[in-house]
């Protein structure tokens, strides 16, 4: 049951106040993409065991959406940023490693 | 292997029970095998079986690196059922649910299948026409199922209560040879009869890398050292994205916990299983008594084989209106399990990027009643390249927009 | 026999009186009983039959970890099986009943399985049973399932109220004894805002019956004194009869406060469940006394050590007047030393270490007790209850030196601390070797949102042995739980006496070198019956982690979850196994810690509370007007409005009769509706929807089709273009707060610099589809707006006055017909509902549900999502190619569209289907084709996704996929039906009615 903190209007609340939108700073690719493109965007998943950065929505709340990073074996909240970013920011990637010496995600460390 | 019968039993009470032999071998890993599967779950197990019996391969290795039937093999509501709506899931279930009925006389271990039947409770008109859908698909199928009306949902489980304030019942899906079985014993039979063959059940052997030669595959790292062969299955449902990366592509596949629980064992009052979609719970009730319960899945992505408890409120709201008796049952106990959800929702049986290597995975929330289809196809897959259990299976199915998707026809859960 | 004794009983009564039954006999107890203790003042020691071999079972323990006492509790609706008579409060005219045995408690039919025993070991059933195979489901299995269970099933109609409570607070202290009380004060008085919870109606735990001194007062008094401390605290919160159930991720907590169950039929809430969230959770929840394993210690009559001194100290009941204590540790000898002091006779006090005691053994001795060090029970006499004991050395293999008579045996194999709520959320375990039990490892503490640790272990809890040690512990965790919450601590812990005792031994066994004959008679798991021999039996035959051993034997499975036997099976499964403990390990500790009702856990949402409703503004008048309502999500929709005796066919009938010959009123205010606003909105329903919406003109209406990334459609309606900057966008009732939420996440995430906002104003607006051919005469009566062909034509829409309402009318037909939707302010719905149903008398108005809606859209050609759509479908497939824009660089699912199996010219295309005979197809009839696919199922070439029988052209209508369906008009295919038989139905046009559309484009 986990307690999340919503960055764009400040508000905790139980996790049932939000909803969790799949993993964060996908391409897209639309028309005129390769095959193998196009199934990464969509499918490819990093789905990592410890740290990962996801897309969550104050759903019944500001409803605003914003990125998470949260580690998927312990649970712990390392830091959430607006959803309009491209990648993890620095000082959360500091974050993880910290908790996580030498963790990967994807290209980003 | 010493047969199991009521006479051995005998034979060994007179001696106190002190002559069993043990169920599966605990071998030294070999330095290489034909095959290795890892993970020792139904699945894997099944599927080490099924190379042996239908293609006389047994020089194999299943490693598990924690116990054998540990994952959700062990964690599951025990239902089987193959009243699916799509061909290639209809196929693969009902082989399944057919190799169920006779599994304990082939293992000569009682897995305690009980076709005592299965209703999906249509409770809206949507879901009426959906199961409609199903029914009649499955009878093209050759899978046995049936619309029955509410009057007879009734009779067949008489503590439900059709009337429900907000959702009543409007009639079901049966399948009157579906049923649950004991799940540890799917293992456990599965592991002994492997055993039995020569194969080795390798517990407590963690994989940790997976070695490729000109994009072959050659071998896998363990804790208990490096361990080659020429073919490599993964069966390692929840974590098959982690097992995928040691090898170097990637799945498309998210983790999520699944609850279920259980209440404290009464007599018998329920002699089948229920499902009821539209409010998201199912029930029935194990041999012990107990009430057996399957709640929802996490939002997101887990491993920690918890849940969060809103889900266990919903499930338990639901049921309580579906089944009013069981307001002054107790819960007993609740757990989770690490399932993996693909793209659309089915499996992948799959080659893989890599020669040699094979994959089993993205089964969600409906693993358990596969086991044994799973395990026959999956076997035959590696074992001659193609299967036709599988083939719709594949992971290009997603390249090419050729989703089996299950949840069309009424949201069902698995 | 156990009985009360004249005098005693702390948390008695004795001034009044409860008259109680148990299997119909009448008995008497006192306010402050436990229904456990009550039966025991009556002399009912048996109380049960076990799971498997239907053995004799009596109460052995005083608290939750009790495994054999289950009654069925009350009668009727109120009837509870499986009820613990140790957490039972007594009351007045409490009635229940023993279980598992048949045709009564004292002469069990099924009791023969103990004769049979030998025959049925661990994990039996997995060799049996197996030939032939029908006999499983039609003989053996039902036998099995008959056998075991419990209790009764209970009864439908709870008549009892349930309720949800939630609290937030700095420091949750799980447990009311010594160790919870100090913590909580500890952590109150530094500033916390604390919440301590107590599992039973009595603060204090056990240490008043164990005495001693904390700061110089009787234990007894520092509790009273310090109760009073924390009731006078304003950021205190106190609540007793509160079992912690549960501690799950990021500090949440379920309490589980059993409100009225000591008083049935008070409107109080029977359950009620705290939800918690709290900064940090202590759990001071104490210890659990271990059995030991020697054979027949399930005889009725051997009990706890700790248990049979709770009943004669808590309530004055002694168990038997020849009580055996046998031993591995000191505190069992203050069972002895009690019940001496009551005047009861302890023939020997059997200590199995060869040293024996301490200071507690001399003191027995001086109160002239015979103790035996170094010896143990080979085997307890007796069948429903203990008649003697005979005595061995422990270091032996079982022979007997001596049998002495006797009732009762009190033993004790040392004391587990209660780790449950620590282990929830990932607490990991450390073994403690000198007192040989599992306590909560400190450098692996379960891990909140911050990654901090967040739950607190004190006392006995967290393996603290003595009362000072005790006090001392929780006063740190206290202080732990105060600083990581931000507050500053205070003070220091009391000062506690303590007299020292001598260290336990681990006795895993009795005797140390016990035969199979004894292991088979030594229970660990008293309710499924599991005995030594069985998990010995497990790790013979390979069954060696810990959770084979526990699955294969059923060892801690019962309804205690092993509270008092999975020390003991793992200790002997270690041995068998020839490893340390640790290293074999526990299994996992899962929430509830003691069973919780599945009414608490669904509170107040039972019933009509189930899910919310939503009701349109003229729900009201539906129902008043005998609509048949259906649910859609959580809308209630009128199906059909039946008249006097119609069924549910002949109403939708007529609605649709009356609306296409005159004019018919729809509620359609369930449709979403969703305002885009900005100077990108024309560029953003570019990308949401297929065809182009930005060059749609002010005043205009277009449908429209929303696919998602996948490229399969998703959601459809109508967008009205309201201004320049402006859209209405209708969805599909269930697809309003999905499609807005769609819109949102594209904005936010994808286009976020595009200036674009979005409203989901679906309950602002009421609307009514006015649809007939005298639909325009209706609505001139009630305007003055120029409402004709000219001035509104077919898809345009204006703004109007309507009865004297503001409303936007829209020119577009679901129905086909001439018709107008009407959308006012949500409180101006039924007004206009009724102005419109009066002005149309003249026409024979007729207000129609969502049935004739369906039928009337079928016979137009109209798709539905959610019928010719399934999430599988495209655009294309359903001939709505005309919809796709084509100049479009991109929409969203444009890409997905273009892989090689949606492009497939093989898929199944949308054509209407009309039986030969006239019939109406059955829904979801699949048409065959020749031949099996290589999995042997049939191959097929279409499906029915849409059938009705229309009234209007008085035959079946439907509509289907088929494989290259457009192409093959004419031909005829078969559809086999469920019930045999094959139905033929020719491939034909998807619109049966008007066609050309001259009805509604008028």
């Amino acid at each position: 049951m986990l307690i999340l903190t919503c960055p764009c209007c400040g508000t905790t609340g139980e996790e049932t106040e939000f909803h969790q939108g799949g993993e964060a700073h996908l391409v897209r690719h639309g028309p005129g993409s390769t095959d193998d493109d196009f199934h990464t965007y969509m499918f490819a998943r990093e789905n990592p065991k410890g740290a990962h950065f996801e897309r969550w929505r104050h759903n019944y709340g500001c409803g605003k959406w914003f990125i998470m990073a949260r580690d998927t074996v312990t649970l712990e909240v390392y830091g959430t940023y607006p959803a309009q970013t491209h990648e993890p920011p620095q000082h959360i990637r500091e974050r993880v490693t910290a908790k996580r010496p030498g963790w990967t995600w994807r290209d980003v460390a | 292997m010493k047969r199991y019968s009521v006479f051995a039993v005998a034979r060994e009470a007179l001696r106190d029970h002190m002559g069993w032999e043990r169920a599966w071998a605990s071998p030294e890993p070999k330095k290489k095998y034909d095959i290795i599967i890892v993970g020792a779950g139904g699945h894997g197990l099944a599927t080490a079986y099924y190379l042996g019996k239908n293609f006389g391969i047994t020089n194999v290795a299943v490693l598990e690196k924690g116990w054998l039937g540990g994952g959700n093999t062990g964690r599951n509501t025990t239902i089987i059922r193959s009243n699916y709506l799509q061909d290639p899931s209809a196929a693969i279930y009902e082989k399944s649910r057919s190799l169920y009925e006779t599994l304990s006389q082939d293992l000569n271990y009682n897995i305690m299948f009980s076709p005592r039947g299965v209703i999906m409770l249509a409770q809206t008109e949507h879901e009426l026409r959906g199961y409609q859908r199903t029914a009649h698909a499955n009878a093209l199928q050759g899978v046995t199922t049936e619309f029955i009306s509410a009057q007879r949902v009734k009779e067949i489980v008489p503590i439900i209560n059709l009337d429900g304030p907000r959702y009543p019942v409007l009639g079901g899906l049966w399948q009157a040879r579906a049923g649950t079985a004991r799940h540890d014993a799917v293992a456990w039979g599965y592991a002994r009869a492997c055993s039995a063959m020569g194969m080795h059940i390798i517990q407590k052997c963690e994989v940790t890398g997976i070695s490729r030669e000109n994009g072959r595959v050659t071998g896998v790292t363990t804790n208990r050292g490096d361990i080659g062969c020429d073919k490599l299955g993964l069966v390692v449902a929840g974590h098959s994205g982690h097992l995928a990366d040691m090898a170097g592509f990637r799945l498309p596949i998210e983790s999520v916990a699944l609850q279920a629980l259980v209440s404290e064992p009464i007599k018998p009052c329920m002699d089948c299983v229920v499902m009821a979609n539209t409010v998201h719970g199912y029930m029935s009730q194990s041999d012990k008594g107990e009430m057996v319960i399957g709640g929802g899945t996490d939002g997101y992505n887990n491993y920690t084989q918890r849940g969060s408890f809103h889900h266990i409120e919903e499930t338990v709201r639901a049921l309580i209106e579906t089944f009013p008796m069981i307001a002054r049952l107790k819960m007993l106990r609740q757990w989770g399990g690490i399932v993996d959800v693909t793209g659309d929702r089915s499996p992948i049986l799959s080659k893989t990027p890599v020669e040699g290597i094979f994959i089993n995975c993205g089964w969600g929330t409906g693993g358990f009643k596969a086991i044994p289809g799973s395990g026959w196809g999956f076997a035959e897959l590696m074992a001659k390249g193609h299967s036709p259990l599988c083939d719709q299976f594949g992971l290009d199915r997603l390249y090419q927009g050729r989703f089996i998707d299950e949840s069309v026809a009424a949201g069902v859960a698995h | 026999m156990s009985t009360r004794l004249a005098t005693g009983g702390r948390l008695l009564d004795r001034s009044r009186r409860c008259d109680f039954t148990f299997n119909g006999r009448r008995m008497q107890g006192h306010p402050g009983d436990t229904l456990a203790s009550a039966l025991l003042a009556n002399g009912q020691m048996m109380v049960g039959r076990s799971f498997k071999y239907h053995r004799p079972r009596g109460i052995v323990a005083s608290g939750a970890e009790e495994p054999n006492a289950l009654v069925g509790l009350g009668e009727g609706a109120r009837f509870e099986p499986n009820q613990r008579a140790t957490t039972t409060e007594l009351f007045d005219g409490l009635t229940c009943v023993s279980q598992n045995h048949w045709p009564s408690l004292d002469f069990d039919i099924g009791a023969v399985n103990t004769a049979v025993a030998r025959f049925l070991p661990a994990g039996f059933y997995y060799k049996m049973f197996i030939h032939p195979r029908p006999f499983w489901k039609h003989v053996y299995e039902p036998f099995i399932r008959q056998s075991a269970g419990l209790g009764r099933a209970s009864n439908p109609g709870d008549p009892d109220r349930y309720e949800h409570f939630h609290f937030f607070c700095d420091v949750a202290v799980i447990g009311g004894g010594v160790a919870g009380l100090q913590a909580a004060l500890t952590a109150a008085e530094a500033g916390a805002k604390v919440l301590l919870m107590e599992q039973t109606a009595h603060w204090g735990g056990r240490a008043p019956v164990d005495g001693g001194d904390i700061d110089g007062q009787p234990v007894a008094d520092w509790i009273a004194a310090t109760l009073a401390r924390l009731q006078a605290m304003p950021n205190v919160t106190l609540r007793n009869r509160c079992m912690g159930a549960g501690v799950y991720d990021h500090g949440y907590a379920l309490g589980y406060e059993r409100v009225a169950d000591h008083t049935p039929g008070t409107d109080a809430p029977r359950h009620r469940l705290w939800r918690i969230r709290a900064g940090q959770i202590v759990t001071a929840t104490g210890a659990i006394e271990r059995p030991l394993s020697f054979a027949g210690n399930d005889i009725p009559g051997v009990m706890l050590a700790g248990a049979v001194r709770d009943y004669a100290v808590d309530y004055g009941v002694s168990i038997g007047d020849r009580t055996v204590v046998v031993t591995n540790n000191d505190d069992a000898y203050r069972t002895a030393i009690t019940l001496k002091k009551l005047g009861l006779d302890i023939p020997v006090i059997l200590d199995a270490r060869q040293s024996g005691g301490g200071a507690l053994a001399d003191e027995a001795r001086g109160m002239g007790i015979r103790v035996e060090s170094g010896k143990g029970i080979a085997k307890v006499k007796g069948g429903r209850r203990v008649t003697g004991v005979a005595i061995c050395a422990q270091a032996g293999e079982g022979a007997a030196l001596e049998e002495i008579a006797c009732d009762a045996v009190a033993m004790s194999g040392g004391w587990s601390p209660v780790v449950h709520l620590w282990s929830h959320c990932g607490g990991k375990l450390i073994w403690d070797e000198a007192r040989a039990h599992f306590r909560p490892d400190p450098a692996n503490p379960p891990r909140g949102a911050q990654g901090e640790a967040f739950v607190v272990p004190a006392g006995a809890a967290n393996g603290a042995g003595d009362l000072a040690s005790v006090v001392a512990d929780a006063h740190a965790a206290g202080q732990a739980a105060a600083r990581a919450t931000g507050h500053k601590p205070r003070g220091k812990a009391p000062e506690a006496g303590t007299s020292p005792e001598a260290a336990m031994e681990p006795v895993w066994l009795m005797p140390q070198g016990a035969g199979v004959k004894l292991r088979m008679k030594a229970w660990l798991d008293y309710q499924n019956d599991v005995k030594v021999s069985d998990v010995q039996l497990a790790a013979r035959e390979g069954y060696e982690s810990v959770e084979h051993a526990k699955r294969y034997t059923t060892l801690g499975m019962a309804t205690d979850q092993g509270k008092l036997s999975n020390i003991n099976g793992l200790a002997i499964l270690s041995d068998a196994l020839n490893q340390p403990i640790p290293q074999t390990g526990t299994t996992t500790f899962r929430p509830p810690y003691t069973p919780i009702s599945f009414s608490a856990i669904a509170g107040a949402a039972r019933g009509p509370l189930f899910q919310p409703v939503r009701k349109t503004p003229m729900h009201s008048w539906h129902e008043a007007n005998g609509a048949d309502f259906e649910p859609v999500g959580q809308w209630r929709r009128p199906y059909c409005y039946p008249r006097g005796e119609e069924g549910r066919v002949e109403a939708v009938a007529r609605e649709i009769r009356q609306t296409r010959q005159s004019l018919g009123l729809l509620d359609a205010s369930t449709l979403g509706k969703i305002i885009v606003k900005g100077p990108d909105a024309g560029r953003f329903l570019d990308m949401l929807y297929t065809n182009m919406m930005s060059t749609l003109r002010p005043g205009k209406c277009r449908y429209g089709l929303m696919c998602n990334e996948n490229g399969f459609l998703m959601d459809d309606g109508v967008v009205a273009r309201l201004d320049e900057d402006t859209f209405l966008c209708h969805t599909t009732t269930g697809g309003a707060e999905a499609i807005h939420g769609h819109m949102e996440d594209w904005l936010q995430c994808e286009w976020w610099d595009w200036k674009v906002y979005t409203a989901n104003v679906t309950e602002q607006y009421a609307q009514v589809g006015v649809a007939g051919p005298n639909s325009r005469k209706v609505l001139q009566k009630l305007t003055g707006d120029d409402i004709s062909a000219e001035a509104l034509p077919f898809m345009g829409w204006s703004e109007i006055t309507v009865a004297g309402i503001a409303a936007r009318v829209f020119r577009i037909s679901f129905a086909g017909e001439l018709s107008f939707e009407l959308s006012v302010p949500a409180s101006h719905g039924r007004a206009l509902w009724e102005a419109l149903l009066e002005a149309g008398e003249e026409f024979g108005v007729m207000p129609y549900g969502t049935e004739a809606m369906h039928v009337m859209r079928a016979e137009k050609g109209f798709i539905m999502i959610g019928d010719e759509t399934d999430g599988t479908v495209i655009p294309q497939d359903l001939g709505l190619d005309w919809a796709i824009s084509k100049k479009k660089a991109d929409y969203i699912g444009k890409r997905a569209q273009e892989r090689s199996h949606m492009a497939d010219p093989s898929r199944w295309k949308l054509v209407g289907l009309e039986t030969l005979d006239g019939s109406t197809l059955p829904d979801g009839a699949y048409a065959t084709a020749a031949g099996h696919n290589a999995n042997g199922q049939r191959h097929v070439q279409g499906r029915v996704t849409s059938t009705y029988h229309s009234p209007t052209l008085g035959r079946g209508i439907a509509m289907g996929l088929v494989l290259h369906g457009p192409d093959r008009m004419g031909e005829v295919l078969d559809f086999p039906k469920l019930d045999g038989g094959i139905v033929k139905a020719r491939i034909v046009d998807p619109v049966f009615y008007d066609k050309d559309g001259e009805k509604q484009n008028v």
